[in-house]
Parts: C-alpha cells; sequence; structure tokens
C-alpha cells in the first residue's frame, strides 16, 4: 500500500522509438488523450537512424498505469520500442528561454549574478527585455525560473525533458 | 493468396488502380462492398476489368456493415470501398464497429489528388486522421510506387495478432500513377509489429496447475476463439477436465450451446445460472475475451472468490480491468493446444470436478431462461384470448403494439433451422433475445455487433454473411428501430437475389430504451415510442421487391417462418407485431452484481 502512495505521485520518464513517418505523433499523442493518460512533457527528435524518431515523454500515474501506457504503445504499428527509465541512470535535460523585464537597471547586476551561478547565459539583450537561456535537469529550470519570477517573467518556453541512460545500455 | 490469381514472374508496370486490385486478388479477395464517387473514377474504371465481385451497396455504412458480416460469417479478411470525404466518413461507424469486436477488414478510400490535400477541396476530409483511434493501423497513400507493399502490409495487420480493421487513404492521382514492381519480390517488414502466437512455457505449466487444483473452475471465452479458430481445442479442454463454459456474446459459437457443460452467455443479460457460476467460481479462466463492462458489471464484486487466468493476443487486455493472477499472452488455438499438451501427461491428477457441475446444472434448473422450458408459454395463463389479450388479466398479455412474444419467435426461428443457421442481428432487446435463444453450434454463425452496439448493422452484415455463405441458411433478427437505420440495403439484398430472412420483431417502440425508463427512470417513456409514423414494413420491404409477411398472432408465428424459408430467390422480411411491454430478463443493471440481478 506504502509502495503505492508513493508511486502515485511518481513522474515516469519513457523514451518510444518510433518510425519517422508522417502521423506518428499524432498516432501517439491521440493515444495518450483518448486512454485518459496525462503527459506532462513531450519532446521529438529524429535519432542517429534517419528512419526513426526517439519521443522522450514524462507521464504523471502510478505504475499499473504506466504498464498500460507501454503495451498500448506497443499496440501502434509505428512504435518500435518502448523504454521507461524510472528504474535507470539516466542523463536529464531541459532546454529553457525565458524572457526577462530589465527596464529596472539597479536589478540587472543582481539578476546577471543570479544567471551566473545557474549557469545559465543571456543570448539577447535589448532595451527593456533579455532573454536568457539554460539547460540542465528538471528541478534546476524549476528554480532558476522562480528566481526570475521576481524580475518580472514576459514568457517563456521549456522543451521538455530529454534523456539518454549512462553507459553502453541503450535508451 | 488464390489460384484464381496466377503471380506475375519479375516486375510488371500497372497503374496504381490495377495496382490495387492486383493486391487484393493476390490477398484472395474476390468480393468487395463499395460505392463510387468522383476520386474513385479510376479505380472503377479498372474494376470494370477485374474478375473481382463489386457489390454495389445503396449507403457507404452498408458497405462497411456488409464487409464485416461476411468477415464474421468466412473468417476471411472484409473489403469495402468508399469514395473521398462524406463516403469516407459514411464508413466510420462500420470501422469503428469492426474495431471494438477485433474484426478483419481493410476500409480502401479515395481522396483528392496528393497537391489538393489540405486545401478543403471538393469532397475532402482528413479521414486517417478521423479514424485514427477506431483502426489498427491507417495508411494515406502518396506514392504509387508504395502501393503493392502497402495493400500486402494492410492485409497481414488486419489479418493477425488481434485482428483489426485497417484503413488505406487512396489520393486520385495515386491511383492513375505507375507502378513498376516485382509482385514475388514482396515482403512483410514491420518492425514495430511482432505478434506473439505462443504462449510462455512456464505460464502454461501454471495455467495447468490451476486447472488442476480448482474445485470450482469456469471457462470464460470471447471471440478471440472464434478469430483464432480455436473452437476445437476449446471443446477438448472443457471435456478434458469437464468444465462448465460461459461465452460473451462475441463467443457464441465458440462452443457448442447445447453442450450439457455450456453454461450460456454471461453479463447483463446472461443466464442466471452463468452469472452464479461466475460468482462461485474459485478459478475463472478467459480466453480470447476483456472483461467487457457489460459482462462485468461492478468490476469489485465480479468473479469475488476466483483466481484469475487471463489467455490473450493482445498484452494490452491483461490487467487492464481485473488483476490477473495468470497471464498468457498468445493466440487462442495455440496456447489452448499448448494447455492440452501439459494436461495430458497428469491424468492421474485431473480433478473431480461433477460435484461442482452438478451444482451449475442445478441452477440451470431452478432458474431457466423461460422460454427454452415452454416456448408456448406467450401467456401463463393460457387464457387462449388471443384477439383482446387485454382481458385475460396476465401481466404478460398487456402488449399495446401487438401480441406476440418476441422470444418466442427468436425460440421458433431456433427450433425450425435446427440452429443451423447463420444469425445476424441488430441492436437492441431482439438481439438479447437472439443472444439468448437462439443457440448456436459452431463458430461464425451469430453475426453481432457487440463492443459498439451499432444500430443497423443486422440487415447489411446479413447481406455480408449470405454472399461470403451462399448456400447456407442466412437470418436477420432485427427490431424496428434498428431496421430504419439501414432499410435501404433492402435493394442491395433484392438485387443479388439473397434469400435472406428478415425476422423483425416489432413492437413499435426503441424497446431497450423504454425497459431502462421503466426500470430505472419511473417509466417516464421519453422518445421511445416508433408506432406513430413507422412505416408499414410489408409495404415497404415489397416496394423494394422482397417478400413480406404480416404476423400478428402467436399461433401464425411457426406458420409464417416455414413459409419464409420456402422463398429461395429473394429476401423476405416477416413483421411481427410484438409485444412492446416485454422485458429482457435476466437482468444485472449496469455496475451492479450478481446479487442485484433481475430475474422476474
Amino acid at each position: 500500500m506504502t509502495l503505492e502512495l508513493l508511486d502515485s505521485t511518481m513522474k515516469h520518464t519513457i523514451s518510444v522509438l518510433v518510425e519517422n513517418r508522417p502521423g506518428v505523433l499524432a498516432r501517439t499523442a491521440g493515444l495518450f488523450s483518448r486512454r485518459g493518460f496525462n503527459i506532462d512533457s513531450l519532446a521529438v527528435s529524429t535519432t542517429e537512424d534517419p528512419n526513426t524518431s526517439r519521443m522522450t515523454i514524462v507521464v504523471d500515474g502510478p505504475a499499473s498505469i504506466l504498464e498500460q501506457i507501454s503495451k498500448q504503445l506497443y499496440k501502434l504499428i509505428d512504435v518500435i520500442k518502448v523504454m521507461d527509465h524510472t528504474e535507470d541512470d539516466v542523463v536529464t535535460r531541459e532546454l529553457a528561454l525565458f524572457k526577462v523585464y530589465t527596464a529596472d537597471a539597479a536589478k540587472r547586476a543582481e539578476m546577471m549574478q543570479i544567471i551566473d551561478i545557474f549557469r545559465a547565459k543571456i543570448v539577447d539583450l535589448g532595451d527593456k527585455t533579455i532573454i536568457v537561456e539554460a539547460t540542465g535537469g528538471c528541478e534546476k529550470i524549476d528554480a532558476l525560473e522562480h528566481l526570475l519570477e521576481g524580475y518580472g517573467i514576459k514568457e517563456m518556453v521549456r522543451s521538455g525533458r530529454v534523456v539518454l541512460v549512462r553507459g553502453t545500455k541503450t535508451t | 493468396m488464390t489460384s484464381s490469381a496466377p503471380p506475375p514472374r519479375g516486375a510488371i508496370r500497372m497503374t496504381g488502380a490495377q495496382a490495387l486490385l492486383h493486391g487484393l486478388m493476390r490477398e484472395g479477395v474476390d468480393l468487395v462492398f463499395g460505392y463510387p464517387g468522383g476520386v474513385l473514377l479510376p479505380l472503377y474504371d479498372a474494376l470494370h476489368d477485374s474478375p473481382i465481385r463489386h457489390i454495389l451497396v445503396r449507403h457507404e455504412q452498408g458497405a462497411a456493415h456488409a464487409a464485416d458480416g461476411y468477415a464474421r460469417a468466412t473468417g476471411k479478411v472484409g473489403v469495402c470501398i468508399a469514395t473521398s470525404g462524406p463516403g469516407a466518413t459514411n464508413l466510420v461507424t462500420g470501422i469503428a464497429t469492426a474495431y471494438m469486436d477485433s474484426i478483419p477488414l481493410v476500409a480502401i478510400t479515395g481522396q483528392v489528388n496528393t497537391f489538393a490535400i489540405g486545401k478543403d477541396s471538393f469532397q475532402e476530409a482528413d479521414i486517417t486522421g478521423i479514424t485514427l483511434p477506431i483502426t489498427k493501423h491507417n495508411y494515406l497513400l502518396k506514392d504509387a510506387a508504395d502501393l503493392p507493399s502497402v495493400v500486402q502490409e494492410a492485409f497481414y495487420i488486419a489479418r493477425t495478432g488481434r485482428p483489426g480493421p485497417v484503413l488505406i487513404d487512396l489520393p486520385r492521382d495515386v491511383t492513375v500513377g505507375t507502378v513498376e514492381v516485382d509482385w514475388d519480390e514482396l515482403t512483410v517488414q514491420l518492425r514495430g509489429y511482432r505478434p506473439t502466437t505462443r504462449g510462455n512455457t512456464k505460464m502454461i505449466r501454471r495455467v495447468a496447475d490451476e486447472l488442476l487444483t480448482a474445485r470450482r473452475p469456469v471457462l470464460y471465452v470471447g471471440g478471440g476463439i472464434i478469430r483464432a479458430n480455436a473452437a476445437q481445442e476449446l471443446t477438448m479442454l472443457a471435456h478434458m477436465l469437464h468444465i462448465p463454459v460461459t461465452a460473451t456474446l462475441m463467443g457464441k459459437g465458440a462452443f457448442p450451446e447445447t453442450d450439457p457443460l455450456f453454461l450460456g452467455v454471461l453479463g447483463m443479460h446472461g443466464t442466471a445460472y452463468a452469472n452464479l457460476a461466475v460468482d462461485q467460481a474459485d478459478l475463472l479462466v478467459c480466453i480470447g475475451a476483456r472483461f467487457d463492462d457489460r459482462v462485468t458489471g461492478d468490476v469489485k464484486r465480479f468473479a469475488p472468490h476466483a483466481r484469475i487466468v487471463h489467455v490473450d493476443v493482445d498484452p494490452a487486455e491483461i490487467g487492464k480491468v481485473m488483476h490477473t493472477e495468470v497471464p498468457v499472452v498468445g493466440d487462442a488455438k495455440m496456447v489452448i493446444s499448448e494447455i492440452i499438451q501439459e494436461l495430458a501427461p497428469r491424468s492421474d491428477a485431473f480433478p473431480d470436478n461433477s460435484a461442482w457441475v452438478a451444482q451449475t446444472d442445478a441452477w440451470k434448473i431452478a432458474h431457466p431462461l423461460m422460454w427454452n422450458l415452454d416456448p408456448d408459454r406467450f401467456c401463463e395463463k393460457q387464457c387462449g384470448e388471443r384477439e383482446k389479450p387485454e382481458k385475460c388479466g396476465s401481466t404478460r398479455c398487456h402488449g399495446k403494439h401487438g401480441t406476440i412474444k418476441a422470444p418466442a419467435v427468436v425460440h421458433e426461428i431456433w427450433k425450425a433451422t435446427e440452429g443451423q443457421a447463420i444469425v445476424a442481428t441488430d441492436v437492441g432487446q431482439h438481439q438479447m433475445w437472439a443472444m439468448q435463444y437462439y443457440l448456436v453450434h459452431e463458430p461464425h454463425h451469430f453475426v453481432s455487433s457487440a463492443g459498439l452496439g451499432t444500430m443497423g448493422f443486422g440487415l447489411p452484415a446479413a447481406i455480408g454473411a449470405q454472399l461470403g455463405n451462399p448456400d447456407h441458411e442466412v437470418w436477420c433478427i432485427s427490431g424496428d428501430g434498428s431496421l430504419q437505420m439501414n432499410s435501404q440495403e433492402l435493394a442491395t439484398a433484392v438485387i443479388h437475389k439473397l434469400p435472406i430472412r428478415i425476422a423483425l420483431l416489432n413492437n413499435g417502440c426503441l424497446g431497450m430504451v423504454r425497459q431502462w425508463q421503466k426500470m430505472f427512470f419511473g417509466q417516464r417513456y421519453s422518445q421511445v415510442g416508433l408506432d406513430v409514423g413507422t412505416p408499414d414494413f410489408v409495404k415497404l420491404a415489397e416496394a423494394y421487391g422482397a417478400a413480406a409477411i404480416r404476423v400478428i398472432d402467436q399461433a401464425d408465428v411457426s406458420a409464417a417462418i416455414a413459409q419464409a424459408r420456402s422463398i429461395t430467390d429473394r429476401p423476405v422480411l416477416i413483421d411481427f407485431l410484438c409485444d412492446a411491454e416485454e422485458n429482457v430478463l435476466p437482468m444485472i443493471p449496469a455496475g451492479k452484481s450478481v446479487a442485484d440481478m433481475i430475474l422476474e
């Protein structure tokens, strides 16, 4: 029971290896919505094999739901492999861009320090706003977002989580 | 592959339309159901020279259901064709029906030219997008060169693993484009699709262990047995260990229904004894079924004492609804054979299930299906007041519309045909009575929309079933609501001289909805009356050129059935004027359990 309770609050990262074909994203995303599974984030790109794309999907729910998600994904003809990384040793990264107000010059230096500490960088510098680029684990991005909120975030975008398993094991 | 399709040597050149038809023939297709339209002109032009027989329906929905009925009644893949836009969208209900019941179907739709896609062109609809959640897979073909391999893949996907519908969307310019391919070199290569067929050896042993230690085992079987051609193996297993068998609506025919070990169909309108047996079972072996809500009612109270063994070709079905002690992924025929092989050398350990079977027999006697025991019991007082039935005061004789007892009609059809006919049904009360009283002995003999519950399915499905089995007797048991949803297909049946016998259990209302309004909504009958404005079905049938008989008296039922069976050159509709007050019983209300079963 305790395990279930812990489990219910867990976010799972899964990698879905799919055929690089038109419509495959619609098939996968559609499956999540019609089966009532929640997607936290979704990132898609091609892989080392041009015929194959990788989707990194973060889902919210208990292990039993995860099993159903995996089985239902496998039913899609274009899905080649589904990997659950809950137990894996993985490198997790996310990229974020924040557009922050900098009209108040006094606060700009202070903001620079924060950006520095997070090893983020300024990629656009304007009269009234700057754009900050940050990469890292999700907690780091969350923390930076929280701190930048104090200066006024005009816009932000996050890429969604991508992962690769460490070592020789395939993702 | 059939002998009618001689494989060409080396690469040959043809148009996309010709390649499609060639591909169909290589898959053994000799019959398709369809309706032409603008973008399909090149395909229908090629069809003109093809040996493939095309059945022109009167509505594309009829084509989809007919192809589905053909597939259900033959075990082959059904094929339907519709044009782009409205033609394609008219197939949708039929495709969803096939998807819910895992029926192998290939739907071919026309599409506007590739360069016109996305421009809101005339008769353009995104049919691959629309059918994404109701197909096993679908294709939007943009290059004629891909056509041969896509056709082959589509049939492979439709009929293997858990069968289902596959749609091929065919833009007009692809059908006129050129294909040059060596058909013999084609192979299906799908790295993302490799269905499991053999059961895991360890799991097979565990199933055998469970079967040998159970005291009150029940086999609960579904359409998976029929799709996998596993009926013989199932019968062997049940008899080997003397295990009672219950089937789902989809599983009718998986096990001979007159076998003493058969408990009837289970679930909402299943037999009391099937539901009681499942309720008391200590082992429930589910093969090729999926714990549908119409079977389980309240999942928490379904089979509460039983350990669950679940055999299914689709891994996603296992554990979807019920916690499963022994999961086995594989083809039903292969897995049952493996279980039998595992059991055979252990005959010393075979349990004595006779006390348990005796218990299920006792339930059969205690709670029989009424019309089976006494088909003449249309009025329990036997008052003989058929002209003015209200005089007798029996609760069973208060029909306003008619007086005939619909369940008894089904029983009479069953007696007359000796349970040998192929029966297609529509959806509603008549479907449940057909399920309860038309006992079939073999697979592919009961054709009914179970999962989606599609009214309007019966007549076109019967047409498909009859065309797939030209020498077999086919009945369509329907209701006045359902029949009006696709009655235009009477024309199709007449043109092809199909001797389908349509038993219209006409009660002048939407009987199942009326029953629920009576039982659960305080008899507030809302929008269920069909008696005002209903056509004269005899005249309707005759207008199409079909034969028609009207029966108003219970005493004339069997004579009418005999008369209908003597007509062999066209469809015949029998309009039975039935008691509107008749309810389908027993009933376990939705979301309830066997404890809440309504018997009387």
